[in-house]
């Protein structure tokens, strides 16, 4: 490895329980942060930002939220795509009602509404657990999809039953809307990740992390410790569908622009499912991992043979990516079900070592 | 380890419940009274009454299936004795959530080892300190100021837990790749962190070597007198059992059989029969 901690001597807790205790990774984090803050959007194609990077962080979002849920405290869920639906739905309403109204103010309210959302869909947790718990959440992704399909009052009963992003300004810059560069969407929502990302991680190493985690590995033996399990996931479920909806809303109004129900499928909620998996269960940099992976797999296998100069027909490279998805699943579940994160660590832990493994 | 720790100033004693030990206030911390439990047609637990005084270290013992197990259940509100009452630091309680047992100072360690496997060493412990941290959702999500003090300070504790049972080495460690005795340790140190005024321990002992068992005694000990913990444990070793507890009560099918020092639960021909069987006539 090109560093190790030998040296680095912590005197403190504080120092003890940062997020980056080495300082080599913190100037990485640093110097990660300065190159998508500045360099990307400065030097990156709109195709790059449109079709990689905007989706690439929404869904890191939407990972992180599920990840609160299944990979901390240990509740399997698939309404994501319903609660994203929430999120979207919700900040159009809005901003449509109240246009005056900042558009960052309205993501939070609209996330709010459907953390409350989610801790109505979270009630059944008390009762059931693991795959029965995944179809009562099932409910929640049906339900909320037929609702706002059904219920025009959703969409100000416009005739085509499309939610569509209308132009809003943030300090004086649209960043919503047709007429919004895709640099400042991208600006917005890279801020809004970092924000979140942080708080997430904040979240799950404090104490409610440590609620979350006990109950997801022993709740009985929680339970005698003095946490209540009941309260506990119903704050998972919360929080982790502010996460889905704060992700929703960002995807229509600053990567789609315009959007139908068909876009909160099912299928979303197996994508995100899907990241978390492949990511890693249980971790922040993981969620980034997995969504990252789900992003740009197909982006490549549409690009990659054109670079060897062969033409694939685009639908053999759906069912390849299909198929490549099913196969990693698999193989992920089987060698290590904690994800892209956790082959990280053991790639740290071995090079550590390397080249003198004794 | 030897058989004749015990203090032998009270062999005459009859009923062996009013001797003198170290403790001399005999301030009783918790009192069960003609508790009785049962799941469906099975007795687990039948008029079974005794109290636990402050500071000692008592025993409960007892063949397999005697109701242990269901007695610490009941005393720290996971089973609810259909009669019966619990008196504890000088409250009558009815029914009580492990919850409420928990805020009052009842901790407890498992028979079987119930950690949070996924989590650290050092998460785990932390996890004892949960029902002290007091500071709010949104203060966590900053993790600074008042939420980083609250958990440097709850830090400083679980590192003093850390230190007294010597497993600084592994504070980092998931506990899931932890060997037995170590794992053993470390959930002592969970229900340590909580700093309880009564501890109750399942079988702190079952399945270790005899060096394990040494520690685990050593620390049962020190936890006893350093922090002045109330002690009630389970363990089937009687070697232990008669050299660590002040005072032992045995259960047999559920019922009372003999209560008092070790001493005089020894020389009870009651519980001679339990251990060994009596011929039938």
């Amino acid at each position: 490895m090109f560093y190790r901690e030998t040296g680095q001597f912590k005197s403190s807790y504080k120092a003890d329980q940062a997020i980056f205790p080495l300082s080599q990774d913190r100037w990485f984090i640093l110097f990660l942060i300065i190159i998508a803050f500045l360099v990307i959007p400065l030097t990156a194609s709109e195709y790059l930002l449109q079709a990689v990077m905007i989706p690439l962080l929404i869904f890191s979002l939407a990972s992180i939220g599920l990840n609160l849920l299944v990979g901390y405290a240990g509740q399997l869920s698939l309404g994501t795509g319903g609660f994203m639906a929430v999120g979207a739905y919700m900040t159009y309403k809005l901003t449509t009602a109240f246009p005056e109204i900042n558009i960052i103010i309205v993501f939070i309210l609209a996330g709010l509404i459907s953390a409350c959302v989610g801790l109505l869909f979270g009630i059944p947790s008390l009762r059931i657990k693991g795959f029965y718990l995944a179809v009562a959440t099932l409910a929640s992704q049906f339900f909320l999809v037929w609702m706002f399909n059904k219920v025009a009052w959703f969409y100000n009963y416009n005739s085509s039953g499309t939610i569509t992003a209308p132009p809003r300004e943030l300090f004086g810059i649209t960043v919503t809307g047709p007429t919004a560069t895709a640099e400042t969407r991208y600006i917005v929502v890279l801020a809004i990740v970092c924000v979140f990302a942080l708080i997430a991680k904040n979240l799950v190493r404090g104490r409610l992390g440590r609620s979350w985690m006990a109950v997801r590995d022993m709740d009985i033996a929680a339970e005698i410790i003095g946490i209540r399990p009941f309260q506990t996931k119903l704050i998972a479920f919360s929080i982790s569908s502010f996460y889905c909806g704060l992700a929703g809303a960002l995807m229509v109004f600053l990567w789609l622009g315009s959007a139908e129900t068909e876009a909160f499928s099912i299928n979303e909620s197996f994508y995100v499912l899907f990241m978390i998996i492949i990511g890693g269960l249980g971790s922040i940099l993981g969620s980034f991992l997995g969504a990252t992976f789900i992003v740009c797999v197909p982006i490549l296998l549409t690009n990659a043979p054109q670079l060897f100069g062969l033409s694939m027909p685009i639908d053999l490279q759906k069912h390849i990516e299909i198929m490549l998805f099913g196969f990693l699943i698999v193989f992920f579940l089987i060698v290590e079900p904690h994800g892209l994160a956790r082959l990280w660590q053991i790639a740290k832990e071995k090079l550590r070592l390397w080249p003198f493994p004794y | 380890m030897n058989e004749t720790a015990a203090p032998s100033n009270e062999e005459t004693n009859k009923n062996g419940s009013s001797d003198l030990e170290k403790n001399t206030t005999f301030e009783t911390l918790l009192e069960v009274h003609n508790i009785s439990l049962s799941f469906g047609g099975v007795h687990a637990l039948d008029e079974v009454s005794f109290d636990i005084r402050k500071g000692e270290i008592r025993a409960i013992i007892g063949p397999n299936g005697a109701g242990k197990s269901s007695m610490l259940n009941v005393i720290n509100g996971f089973y609810h004795p259909q009669k019966g009452s619990i008196t504890y630091k000088g409250n009558e309680r009815k029914k009580m959530s492990p919850q409420v047992a928990a805020s009052q100072g009842i901790a407890r360690t498992f028979q079987n080892i119930a950690l949070f496997r996924g989590m650290t060493t050092l998460d785990n412990i932390m996890t004892g300190r949960n029902l002290k941290m007091k500071k709010g959702i949104f203060w966590q999500m900053l993790h600074w100021g008042p939420a980083r003090n609250e958990e440097i300070h709850h830090r400083e504790i679980a590192e003093h837990v850390i230190d007294f049972l010597e497993i600084e080495p592994i504070r980092k460690t998931p506990v899931g790749r932890l060997p037995y005795g170590l794992q053993k340790r470390v959930e002592l140190g969970r229900a340590l962190a909580a700093q309880p005024d009564l501890l109750l321990l399942d079988e702190p002992m079952a399945g270790m070597n005899v060096e394990e068992k040494e520690d685990m005694c050593r620390f049962i000990i020190d936890v006893n007198e350093e922090f002045g913990t109330t002690i009630a444990l389970i363990e089937h070793d009687m070697g232990v059992v008669m050299d660590l507890s002040d005072r032992v009560v045995v259960l047999n099918y559920g019922k009372k059989i003999a209560d008092g020092t070790p001493d005089f639960v020894r020389a009870d021909q009651g519980v001679v029969d339990a251990y060994l069987g009596v011929s039938e006539k």
